[in-house]
């Protein structure tokens, strides 16, 4: 059964130095918060999981919380470049990382598989593509019905698995709305899960096929009102477009970089240290 | 009397234009998804757009920033799981049409969205695959519109991120099970098809004012021209209007929040 935990302490438990997380969101939905108490608690050596880095995996780079990301597209969306996860690749700005590049359909398919509990995920995929060519972990089998090559990548099964959702009910169940992207996946296939939510409330008010995640297959439920801004919460608020566009000059600068997260992460206080802004400051 | 345009519109208003009505799409980000949403509002108002945050027959009214914008999902018929969206609906041989961007392209049609430089010493570090890699492989035809420069237009891409039709141009040659690949390339200065069958890439349109000589400079390799080659016919009234309408409510949407 999910427990009902502060973000700073189910962070604590759960995300510990040198773990795999996923912290998931396709666009939507991004634990932003979350990603914050990450950094302001300053864990280390962790392998990075997410279809889309975004800015939330650009901050936790640079802050340098990361080892190795696994990723499928590393843009910041309608804007450019991560320019964090760039400097870091192509000049080891804080330090060297490394990553593991796929395809959307492969990781899609690999938290899925991850979801399933089996050890791989099988997809007519990457034909012609030279990313099997740098990505040891990109391999080719045979049907063993009709003879047909198809793509297989290991299914993702992180230590921890960190999303955000619209509410949760008293007894822990979730309700995610919306693009849910890979969420459910996510935590189904983590060995621990912490879900943030905007709020809890009496009844979650869901369809009967609404995507609902149940209490007693999540470890813990953290109240962060506004924990996905700049990204967006359906139904909530939207999506600060305006920041993403900041965020470019932000990150392209080390130095403003730095003051950045020392203003926005690090000395944050309120609500659990996120700054709803989406650090507009 | 002709109507005053740019050569921007002039590729956004020709990438819709190849969109048939009923065309079942799955959009890319960026001038794909301009084009798309044109076609939607102009010629094609059955145009079925499915974007890959898993939003299924989508149509906003101002344009995503990003591939996941609220609007999508406010405006889909319904909006599944992204795992479904990319095994049931395009795997599943749904799709018609993927319609991508890229940042270099080469003569048969290769994509690369990965890196310029070594892979691993890169001098430019670029987004990566997302879903081009499978929208490629999994529709049924590829449409591509990108600005037509040397740098995007290359002769051998750095990095083969999404098949167009290989290095030899043999790369669908006896594949099973997937889409035929690339049938037009949509620039600011032409239309550009693959040969029937070498499958490089040949000029068979050029827009209006746009000589071959232009094309010829601002491509990396020696781009051949077709026989027939046809004249684009320039934007109307109608299709400009709509499109300069289009983006100023993005516009206005997006500098709002």
């Amino acid at each position: 059964m999910a427990e009902f935990l502060s973000l700073h302490d189910a962070v604590a438990r759960y995300v510990q130095d040198g773990a795999t997380v996923a912290m998931e969101g396709f666009t939507h939905l991004i634990p932003f918060a979350a990603g914050h108490e990450v950094i302001r608690q300053k864990k280390r050596d962790l392998t990075l999981i997410r279809m889309t880095p975004d800015i939330i995996y650009d901050q936790l780079i640079g802050a340098g919380c990361a080892k190795k990301v696994i990723f499928s597209w590393g843009g910041n969306p309608g804007v450019g470049s991560l320019h964090r996860l760039r400097d870091a690749v192509e000049k080891g700005w804080p330090h060297k990382v490394e990553i593991l590049e796929h395809s959307h359909a492969a990781m899609a398919c690999a938290f899925e598989a991850g979801a399933a509990g089996l050890p791989l995920a099988v997809l007519r995929g990457y034909v012609g593509s030279e990313l099997p060519s740098v990505n040891d972990q990109i391999k080719f089998i045979e049907c063993p019905f009709t003879g047909e090559r198809l793509a297989a990548v290991p299914s993702v099964r992180p230590d921890v698995s960190i999303v955000h959702a619209q509410r949760a009910d008293r007894q822990g169940n979730v309700l995610v709305e919306g693009i849910v992207g890979v969420q459910k996946e996510a935590i189904l296939a983590a060995k621990h899960s912490i879900v943030t939510v905007e709020e809890i409330v009496d009844d979650l008010k869901a369809h009967p096929n609404a995507c609902v995640i149940p209490g007693w297959a999540i470890s813990a439920i953290a109240v962060a009102e506004k924990g996905a801004l700049p990204s967006y919460t359906h139904g909530y608020y939207g999506r600060s477009n305006r920041f993403y566009k900041e965020w470019d000059a932000i990150a392209r600068d080390r130095d403003i970089f730095t003051q950045w997260l020392d203003a926005n992460v690090y000395s944050a206080a309120h609500n659990d240290g996120h700054n709803p802004a989406g650090g507009q400051a | 009397m002709s109507l005053e345009y740019t050569s921007s519109e002039m590729m956004t208003v020709t990438a819709a234009r190849a969109l048939e009505n009923g065309t079942t799409c799955f959009v890319g980000i960026g001038l794909p998804s301009e084009a798309a949403n044109l076609a939607r509002l102009t010629h094609a108002p059955d145009v079925v757009l499915i974007y890959e945050s898993g939003t299924l027959q989508t149509k906003p009214d101002v344009l995503p920033l990003s591939i996941g914008d609220g609007e999508l999902a406010e405006t889909a018929l319904t909006t599944v799981a992204v795992p479904e969206m990319f095994r049931y609906w395009l795997q599943g041989g749904k799709i018609d049409v993927g319609f991508l961007g890229t940042a270099q392209i080469d003569r048969y049609c290769n994509l690369n969205t990965t890196l310029i430089g070594d892979y691993r010493a890169p001098k430019v570090r670029l987004p990566g695959g997302g879903g081009a890699p499978e929208i490629a492989t999994n529709a049924g035809e590829v449409f591509i519109t990108l600005k037509h420069s040397k740098r995007a237009f290359v002769d051998k891409v750095d990095f083969v991120t999404t098949l167009g039709f290989g290095r030899d141009g043999k790369g669908r040659d006896n594949v099973p099970n997937i889409g035929k690949g690339p049938s037009r390339v949509i620039t600011d200065l032409c239309v550009m098809k693959p040969d029937p069958d070498t499958k490089e890439l040949v000029v068979v349109s050029l827009h209006p004012g746009v000589t071959r000589e232009d094309v010829k400079d601002a491509t990396g390799w020696d781009i051949r021209f077709a026989e027939q080659l046809e004249n684009t016919s320039e934007p109307s009234e109608k299709e400009l209007t709509i499109l300069r309408e289009l983006k100023a409510r993005t516009e206005r949407a997006h500098a709002g929040e």
